[in-house]
């Protein structure tokens, strides 16, 4: 099928498209890379008066690193962030989820900010940004905020976005010292949403315990979700293999994954626990190494 | 309605017309700039079968709006060939190792191909399979497909450009 007719703006400049969004608050769609946007229109599950092109906007393009900050703009395709240099190096994990998303061909299009903003509970880049207490930028003609991760992603392709506001870029905060990440995920084909996955970041002590932890989970709830509880268990520990599975299931333990033909959601809620297991004993093994 | 003038250039030529913001660049390969290599199947990204280069990267022309590529440059498979006609290495391998049956997806195939092996000279089976997921063959002849982007790595790699 095709799109239903709309309108569409191209502005120039991250100023115009503000003043775009303000004229025509809900009126408007943003169009990033359209990766997730266009096959919607398509099959008319959503339809706009008018998109917002933000594809020829310099601004939001870009990734840049500050002392302890990876600043990412939103319109940056995947496949740079999957390889740029300076992410593999300050920010891991954001670059080893970039080959589960899709194919290399959406990657060449979709970006990070629109991965974020369309707030997919499956994707991959909203999980690091909470896992990792990422911190999003967003501006209006009112003025520029940042979002708490933790706060942004409010349900199923909701987010805390105003009508009249865009993601211009997202803050990773670099982890320094003796660290290890990794990402784990299950999906049925290469390429599609994961039925489960995690992130798992950690930071070891010189005599190998855990000092600092983070556990981000997709595909098990209606929004990327933090596993606080399992976290704060691991810190000041050196985990057996066996600490790992019972960490992992306190994990998933509190999620209420959806069900569909493709899996229950007790199903879902244990390949959860199993994907946190094995994500935690890499990154733990990276950080060893 | 909101129609506006779209200029993109598609294999070297200037191609121009008049269209509406919701026209999909894959439809206006075809419709209007004439350039029915490019096939539409699933034309919600997908199957792959729509797949070109722009500005040398391979996109699904069925997820980009005509308007977003105005002002770039887009290769078909149309483009792929030189200039007497002569299949580039992909082309050459699908047909030598039989990385084609009813030969629909195959535009997308070998443009993707095209790509792939192009950043790609010496990639492992395992990434050639991974590569390649993004495009769906409905006859499953995919062993020649991999064999035939496997003999491209060959070539590549005999020939550097």
């Amino acid at each position: 099928m095709k799109p239903a007719p709309f309108d569409y703006r191209a502005p120039g400049s991250l100023a115009e498209v503000l003043s775009v969004l303000a004229e025509l608050g809900d009126d408007a769609k943003v169009l990033a890379g359209g990766q997730s946007l266009v096959p919607m229109l398509s099959l008319r599950l959503a339809a706009f008066p008018c998109l917002v092109d933000i594809g020829r906007v310099p601004e939001l393009q870009g990734v840049h690193r500050d002392d302890g900050t990876l600043t990412v703009g939103a319109a940056t395709v995947d496949r740079v962030v999957g390889s740029d240099q300076e992410v593999v190096t300050s920010v891991p994990l954001l670059a080893r989820v970039t080959p589960l998303i899709g194919h290399f061909q959406i990657r060449n299009r979709g970006t990070l900010g629109g991965s974020i903003a369309h707030a997919d509970p499956a994707a991959e880049y909203p999980a690091v940004a909470v896992a990792l207490d990422a911190e999003i930028e967003a501006a209006s003609s009112r003025g520029t905020r940042t979002i708490a991760a933790g706060d942004f992603f409010q349900g199923t392709w909701t987010t805390a976005l105003e009508v009249d506001e865009v993601v211009t870029a997202v803050r990773f905060p670099v982890w320094s010292g003796r660290c290890g990440f990794a990402v784990e995920e299950f999906a049925r084909r290469h390429g599609d949403f994961a039925l489960a996955g995690a992130v798992c970041a950690v930071e070891l002590s010189e005599s190998a315990e855990v000092r600092r932890c983070a556990i981000g989970l997709f595909g098990l709830g209606s929004t990327p979700l933090r596993a606080q509880e399992a976290e704060a268990t691991l810190v000041g520990r050196a985990p057996s293999a066996g600490d790992l599975v019972e960490v992992a299931r306190l994990a998933a333990d509190g999620t209420d994954p959806p069900a569909d033909l493709h899996a229950s959601s007790r199903y879902r809620r244990r390949l959860g626990a199993e994907m946190v297991r094995r994500a935690l004993s890499r990154a733990i093994e990276e950080a060893k190494a | 309605m909101n129609e506006r003038e779209v200029r993109i250039n598609v294999n070297g030529q200037p191609c121009t017309a008049r269209v509406e913001a919701r026209k999909l660049l894959a439809d206006f390969l075809r419709e209007d700039c004439g350039l029915t290599g490019t096939h539409l199947a699933c034309e919600h990204g997908v199957c792959g079968a729509c797949t070109v280069l722009l500005d040398g990267e391979a996109i699904r022309s069925c997820l980009t709006f005509a308007v977003q590529a105005a002002g770039r440059e887009v290769t078909t498979v149309e483009g792929l060939a030189g200039p007497e006609g002569e299949l580039n290495p992909v082309q050459r391998a699908f047909q030598e190792e039989h990385g084609l049956q009813c030969g629909f997806c195959t535009p997308g195939f070998v443009v993707s191909a095209t790509a792939f092996v192009r950043d790609n000279p010496d990639p492992t089976d395992e990434e050639i399979r991974e590569a390649m997921s993004g495009n769906l063959c409905r006859c499953t002849g995919y062993q020649g497909i991999l064999r035939a982007v496997r003999a491209a790595t060959h070539v590549a790699r005999a020939q550097p450009e």
